[in-house]
């Protein structure tokens, strides 16, 4: 092994020319894969199509109509919509939204289908019509008639009648899916902007699914531009500080950037589409590349100032560091590679992305870095750095005070595992985002004064073809709509059963005794007919009854809701129904419903990618290190970092998302380098230099403290910039991530070394303190 | 006189066009064909025909309605309409009176079996769907040579047929529709496909018409109507059988009374 990477060492400090040319032209192939990266503006990407969820919502919205939406929220600043202006402004919006792209259908409170007696006969009309005509009494009306129908209240217009929406429905073709999406929001902010430049006392909010989609594509756009420069500058910073160079420094920002971009351009290749969380995979791959490149750099600095030429100098730090920072890079691509076990497809290309530039960070920082570098003479600092005393002061002092440290650390460890229970499931997709993306403040708003972001729809099946006439039907569509709108949660329940009423009324020259569901079948099937005969181009009710008319979908539009209580919600109507209406029993679906479950299913299933990242990186250890026990005594250090970083989040935070749930698995193949890196270093000191436990731990400060400390600095750093994001699913996870890191640091400097220490005995039982030579020194 | 105006036609696209003529010579062409066509269907004076509606949704799956009609023509205004629903079932005897005119609104009454009541429909709507199907109402209406503003656009292979391709603009109220494109064959004038626009002016449906039959004085009717909506990926298919121009049929006998005895 030592021959062959003191050959490869020297091969590319001879041959600096080529290696640099090949690294190029590599990198240079793989990244033209990049020109098929897109970033994809579709809530549905977190599903897997296998997800049972995903794929009742598809089937609800095949039996109906798709129901992706903008809400155009109007806000006159008088606070009243029934003026003439206002209600001038909704008609004339209403018109021109019908012109967005994609839309089939656009409801608001002027264009809705009004039903009243016309002497014996059903009259269907706009709720407005020829505004300009509009007398006080007209207006007071449609008030009366706006504020009384359960179609529009909460849902298009708020109760105190201040606040007004016009819902547009669209059906993307998915064709183009790259553009479409992007299409339909900006033509709705055009709205917006015409609205708010046409009528100054109207103030304009957006929301709805299209905006959220499209909140999506600009978080994932907003971490390419803002986060990825600042931590590349960052984490640049750090080399240059730790290496005091500039020939490193450049080395190592070129060797990062290709790395980040055979990544990427890798990803490009496997047809992967940019999300917000794989795309915080670059500022993770340029972050734990540097570790590479610091290990590599230092050495070769160290040993020129030993005195060995520039390249000699450089083939030894090679030889060196070749199996540590290989086995490094492979233990982190196992992490990476096991968010493949998550039910959710974005973190299977944030684990691939990563892994995958983890990899290429490896090959550039032995081959690249050392042609790159060794083509300036290197000119090392003389003597050791104040840091590397702090080591060495800090070596000695956890020897000294080991008998104290071990019971500290391990009850704090404890501690915060006991704490781990605290945290609670939560998963709230609309606060996704943070105020810097439109789309929260928006919604926020548009939640806190009008309707709610979350709806559940259930598909009630009447049994047989025609059956949503039949009255024992419709009772029990209306008792199990009653019981919904009884509900705290719930703040608008449509249903067909309120139209049927309606007509039923007019049917009845307006009676408000005949607001009541019709009591023949074939007579509630003939107003039905009636009814959608008088309805006009995009006002249909095929959004709401299916082909056959066997099912008609109830919408319950609900509060924004924690993972929990969506789950008891859920739970909750299926009990009700179960008892009471047997026969509608049917599966809710819906966004909150998917999002609410993936996250338990994600939690379940990244608990089995973190057994095998545990067991993948076990077995790499032991083989590594040549010694089941010392294997066996890293699951301390690698595991304690995650349970205590989740421990202390259930003291600060305590709720747990998408995010979060990847983060002990990924996090794993990160710590575990630490604990490589010393355990390298130590093992290395007992069995070569023959030196006792507690002068091999001493000797493992002194030769990798700096490193790890360094290294941990960098990373920390790195997933702190990633915890700015204003996408919190990477903010949270970044934080936690710096955390773990931080952590993991910890352990292996105040606990490990005490470890190693007290249970020398039976780590070295039956060998001799000169067993076999480790390959990795 | 047929033939003369195939002729004209003929001349039309002989003749050529300045740019600056253009737009009116192909306005004037429009029109042109579209009255050829109109008058190629005049003078059946009455039929009736039953007709079967499959109605699919994007997931396949399908629905079915079976009307049976009785059309009454009228000379220099829109045609009378009887229309008598057999399924589903909860609406069999439910019939439908229409009086189409031109640019006017049609007259369009409902009978109720269920309260033996008739209603007049809310006239204003002929751009909602009918009966739930992908056909609007100003689909299935008669198609009075006033409704719309025309435009000759090209000729075209189409299928087995040559067509005059033109474009319709509705001028009439409250369509749904900025526009059609329609393909007439050269040779019968028949319709054998449309394309409908909506608002925003992106295709909406295509109508297909086949299974073309001639009847009695030269009338040529489709067995087969195949409507497509591009943007929710529904389909309705009408099958008409059992043409009958030869059975007489009086203009008393399309009125409101005459509803209630139909079944």
């Amino acid at each position: 092994m030592d021959r062959f990477t003191l050959a490869w060492g020297r091969w590319v400090t001879r041959y600096r020319a080529t290696t640099i040319a090949l690294s190029l032209l590599l990198t240079l192939a793989i990244a033209s894969g990049g020109q098929f990266l897109t970033f994809t503006n579709d809530y549905r990407v977190f599903f897997g199509s296998e997800n049972a969820h995903l794929q009742a919502f598809e089937e609800l919205q095949e039996i109906f109509s798709k129901n992706d939406n903008a809400l155009i929220v109007l806000a006159p600043r008088d606070g009243k919509v029934f003026t003439p202006d206002t209600l001038g402004a909704i008609a004339d919006a209403t018109e021109r939204a019908w012109l967005t792209p994609f839309s089939i259908r656009v409801d608001s409170v002027t264009n809705f289908q009004h039903t009243t007696a016309s002497g014996d006969d059903l009259e269907v009309a706009p709720l407005v019509e020829g505004i300009t005509n509009l007398t006080d009494d007209d207006l007071s009306r449609i008030k009366t008639a706006a504020l009384s129908e359960p179609a529009l209240i909460s849902r298009l217009i708020s109760p105190d009648a201040g606040i007004t929406a016009i819902n547009i429905t669209v059906e993307l073709p998915g064709i183009d899916e790259e553009t479409e999406n992007p299409k339909v929001a900006t033509a709705v902010r055009d709205l917006r902007d015409y609205i708010e430049a046409t009528y100054p006392d109207i103030d304009v909010y957006l929301t709805g699914i299209v905006m959220m989609n499209q909140a999506f594509q600009e978080a994932a756009m907003s971490d390419t531009t803002q986060l990825i420069p600042v931590a590349l500058v960052i984490i640049l910073l750090m080399v240059f500080l730790q290496l005091r160079g500039f020939t490193g420094t450049l080395g190592s920002f070129i060797v990062i950037v290709l790395s980040v971009i055979a990544a990427m351009g890798t990803a490009g290749w496997m047809g992967i589409r940019l999300t917000p969380p794989s795309m915080s995979a670059p500022t993770i791959i340029l972050t734990l590349a540097v570790a590479d490149c610091v290990h590599i750099l230092s050495n070769w600095l160290q040993k020129v100032r030993d005195g060995l030429g520039n390249q000699e100098a450089m083939a030894e730090s090679i030889r060196i560091n070749f199996s540590p920072v290989l086995l490094t890079s492979i233990t982190t691509a196992i992490g990476f590679l096991s968010l493949n076990f998550s039910d959710s497809p974005p973190f299977h290309d944030l684990g691939n992305i990563s892994a995958v530039g983890v990899m290429f960070a490896w090959l550039f920082s032995t081959t690249l870095l050392p042609a790159l570098v060794t083509l300036l003479p290197a000119k090392p600092r003389q003597g050791r750095s104040l840091i590397t005393e702090m080591m060495i002061r800090l070596g000695d002092w956890v020897i000294e005070r080991r008998r104290i440290l071990i019971p500290t650390v391990s009850l704090v460890i404890v501690a915060l595992v006991l704490v781990i229970p605290r945290n609670e499931l939560n998963d709230v997709f609309v606060r996704y985002f943070d105020d810097r993306i439109e789309f929260r403040p928006h919604t926020d708003f548009v939640v806190e004064n009008l309707t709610g972001m979350y709806f559940i729809d259930y598909a009630l099946d009447s049994g047989e073809s025609g059956g949503i006439s039949d009255p024992g039907y419709l009772v029990q569509v209306e008792q199990f709509s009653n019981w919904l709108t009884e509900q705290p949660e719930v703040i608008h329940v449509s249903t067909l059963t309120d139209v049927f009423k309606r007509v039923n009324r007019s049917m009845h020259g307006d009676d408000p005794n005949w607001y009541r569901l019709p009591e023949q079948r074939d007579m509630a099937a003939q107003y039905l007919l009636l009814y959608e005969m008088s309805l006009p181009y995009g006002l249909d009710l095929n959004n709401q009854i299916d082909v056959e008319k066997q099912r008609i979908r109830l919408s319950a539009t609900l509060e924004t809701l924690s993972t929990a209580q969506t789950l008891a919600f859920e739970q909750r109507s299926y009990n009700w129904m179960e008892e009471h209406t047997p026969a509608l029993l049917t599966i809710a679906a819906s966004p909150p419903i998917m999002f609410s479950h993936i996250g338990m299913r994600n939690i379940v299933s990244m608990l089995g990618g973190t057994t095998f990242a545990l067991i993948a990186i076990s077995l790499l250890m032991i083989a590594a290190l040549r010694s089941w026990r010392f294997g066996l005594l890293t699951l301390i250090p690698n595991l304690a970092p995650a349970a205590m970083a989740f421990g202390l989040w259930g003291l600060v935070d305590g709720e747990v998302g998408l995010g979060l749930s990847v983060v002990a698995a990924m996090t794993l193949g990160i710590v575990v380098d630490d604990t490589i890196h010393f355990m390298t270093k130590y093992l290395r000191a007992r069995r070569d230099q023959g030196l006792d436990a507690i002068a091999a731990v001493r000797y493992s400060f002194a030769t990798v403290g700096v490193a790890l400390w360094t290294t941990t600095l960098a990373l920390a750093a790195g997933f702190l910039v990633i915890s700015t994001s204003a996408f919190s699913v990477n903010a949270e996870m970044g934080f936690l991530v710096a955390v773990v890191v931080v952590l993991a640091l910890v352990v292996d400097f105040l606990l490990l070394p005490g470890l190693l220490i007290r249970f020398d005995h039976l780590l070295w039982r039956g060998k001799g303190s000169h067993a076999a030579q480790s390959h990795l020194t | 006189m047929k033939h003369t105006t195939a002729f004209l036609a003929f001349i039309a696209v002989l003749i050529p066009q300045t740019s600056h003529a253009e737009t009116s010579d192909a306005d004037a062409r429009g029109l042109e064909i579209a009255t050829q066509a109109d008058e190629r269907d005049r003078g059946w004076r009455f039929q009736s025909s039953d007709m079967e509606m499959i109605l699919r949704n994007r997931a396949g799956k399908e629905s079915r309605r079976k009307i049976s009609t009785r059309q009454f023509e009228v000379e220099d205004d829109g045609d009378k309409t009887l229309s008598l629903f057999h399924e589903p079932r909860d609406v069999r005897g439910t019939a439908m009176l229409t009086f189409s005119h031109g640019l006017e609104p049609d007259d369009q009454w409902l009978y109720l079996p269920a309260i033996k009541r008739v209603k007049r429909i809310s006239s204003r709507n002929r751009s909602g769907p009918f009966m739930g199907s992908e056909f609007a109402f100003e689909d299935l209406s008669s198609q009075e040579l006033d409704k719309y503003q025309y435009r000759y656009l090209r000729d075209e292979a189409c299928g087995r047929y040559q067509c005059y391709v033109i474009q319709r603009i509705p001028r009439y109220e409250n369509s749904g529709y900025t526009r059609q494109i329609v393909w007439l064959d050269q040779e019968e004038f028949r319709s054998i496909k449309i394309e409908y626009y909506d608002r925003k002016n992106e295709l909406l449906k295509t109508l297909d018409f086949s299974d073309y039959q001639e009847y009695p004085g030269g009338f040529w009717r489709a067995d087969r109507m195949e409507m497509t909506n591009h943007q929710t990926g529904k389909s309705t298919t009408l099958l008409w059988f059992n043409y009958d121009f030869e059975t007489p049929l009086k203009s008393g006998d399309f009125n409101k009374n005459a509803l209630k005895r139909l079944l």
